[in-house]
């Protein structure tokens, strides 16, 4: 399984990526996908000026298997979102730290980038589960 | 075994089985397309001998035994005295005096204290579960996989079964299986199973057959809208609300719980099993059938169907409710769902 250094993590699963413009990217990671199995449905939020908080469920990602609720893991507001997702879920399983990105957001709150994991930090937290 | 071939296990029944191989969905695929392997040996298996097995039978299921020709098989209700379906189950005649019956694994021990009391001295009850293991081979292929290894068993009719060998292992093979696809189930002794499914497997690999888990036997059986017990069937749902209404014949007046069933089949207008299908997402098992802000009924399993490309739900609904406007509560919010034709998937002939 993999986690890139370059990328931070949530203990919810999800990875995040700060770009240069400020923004920040964020979808699902490995461990995730994996858990799941294969994904079939995928509902995002729309992109508004309404703040989103952190750790406020945001979107779903549906498996075969199971529904699991996305959360938030930065607050700010959402100004882009993977609109390809949703008609085609398979590439969350295939690409999920490429084209499997779920949302774009423009952070509100940069000291909760403290509290994000370290891939070496996530890895022994997935370590800790199994 | 499974464990080596990369397989994702689960505690199921106490059983420990494999859910998932490499994918559900390439899995199920597999076995529309060419083949699948399935490791069923949760199922319970109990017997039933003697003089007197036919009457035990006659009296204990609610399809008829008496027309069940020795070699064939029959899918049948287990009724308590009170009517209420105990477990949906196979019945196989493999001899004049001699039934072997397939019961679901979370009722097996029920099921066998259930028939254990219809014990005769002419008629023995044996539950066979613990030693018996039994593998399932599924898929248009199945056939053509099995021809060289076993002609005669190959050459079985839709739901017959028969005694014979695999590679000079002992079975007993039936045209039976829970997937909507052509196929067979062999019963065998558990210290065999492993070199029946290492024989299977290769005999297999030129077919394309695949190693394939519950999770795949799940879907499969939702798109041929065969019923799961503890989902389409139960105490509180009746052979009619689910449809299996034809497998209880009301001509034996013999059969346990007579006239609590044909009471029941009077009343089967109260609720019925539909097929519905959803667009965004998968309703699932106990999520709210609405009609608009009336709950009708429930969702007894859903899931993504492979074969259909969307997802599909059996739900148990009101009957004066099924022709108008339906939807399904997914978490709290409203989904429009369609009323689907039943069996979502039928195999081409």
């Amino acid at each position: 399984m993999e986690f890139p250094d370059n990328l931070h993590y949530t203990k919810e699963h999800e990875w995040v990526r700060l770009e240069d413009d400020g923004t920040v990217l964020m979808g699902i990671t490995d461990y995730a996908q994996d858990a799941l199995g294969d994904i079939v449905y995928v509902e995002l939020p729309v992109v508004s000026d309404e703040p989103v908080t952190k750790d406020e469920p945001f979107a779903v990602v549906e498996s075969v298997k199971a529904v699991s609720d996305i959360y938030v893991p930065i607050s700010g507001e959402i100004t882009e979102v993977n609109d390809e997702l949703p008609n085609s879920p398979e590439v969350l399983n295939q690409d999920c730290y490429g084209d499997g990105w779920l949302v774009r957001l423009k952070p509100s709150d940069t000291e909760e980038f403290e509290e994000l994991l370290s891939a070496k930090d996530y890895q022994s937290f997935i370590d800790e589960l199994s | 075994m499974h464990v080596a071939a990369g397989a994702r296990m689960v505690d199921f029944a106490g059983w420990y089985m494999p859910v998932q191989y490499t994918s559900i969905i390439e899995e199920h695929l597999a076995v529309r397309s060419a083949a699948g392997m399935f490791d069923v040996s949760h199922m319970g298996e109990v017997e039933i001998e003697g003089p007197g097995a036919l009457d035990v039978c006659a009296r204990a299921f609610t399809n008829d035994p008496r027309s069940l020709e020795v070699g064939s098989a029959q899918y049948s209700l287990l009724p308590d005295h009170r009517g209420r379906i105990l477990d949906d189950v196979i019945v196989y005649r493999t001899g004049a005096e001699r039934f072997l019956v397939c019961v679901n694994a979370a009722n097996a021990e029920h099921d066998y204290e259930h028939l254990k009391a219809f014990a005769t001295d002419a008629a023995r009850i044996v539950d066979r579960s613990a030693q018996t293991s039994l593998i399932a081979l599924q898929g248009p292929s199945a056939a053509a996989i099995l021809a060289p290894l076993a002609p005669s068993l190959a050459a079985l009719e839709r739901f017959a079964v028969a005694a014979g060998e695999i590679a000079g292992i002992a079975v007993l093979a039936a045209r039976t299986g829970y997937t909507g696809e052509d196929g067979f189930e062999f019963f065998c002794a558990n210290r065999d199973a492993p070199g029946l499914w290492a024989t299977l497997s290769a005999a297999g690999a030129p077919h394309g057959v695949v190693a394939a888990g519950l999770g795949a036997r799940d879907t499969l059986r939702l798109e041929a809208a065969l019923p799961l017990y503890g989902h389409e069937l139960g105490e509180e749902i009746t052979p009619w609300e689910a449809r299996v209404g034809w497998a209880v014949k009301l001509n034996r007046p013999d059969m346990t719980g007579f006239a609590q069933l044909r009471a029941a089949k009077v009343d089967k207008a109260r609720r019925r099993l539909v097929g519905l299908g959803l667009t965004r997402r998968i309703a699932r098992e106990g999520y709210k059938v609405l009609q608009g802000d009336t709950v009708v009924g429930e969702v007894t399993s859903g899931s993504h169907c492979p074969s259909l490309g969307r997802a599909a739900a059996l739900a148990l609904v009101n009957a004066n409710a099924i022709d108008a406007d339906i939807a399904v509560e997914v978490r709290g919010e409203s989904y429009p769902a369609q009323v689907l034709p039943l069996p979502f998937y039928k195999r081409a002939q």
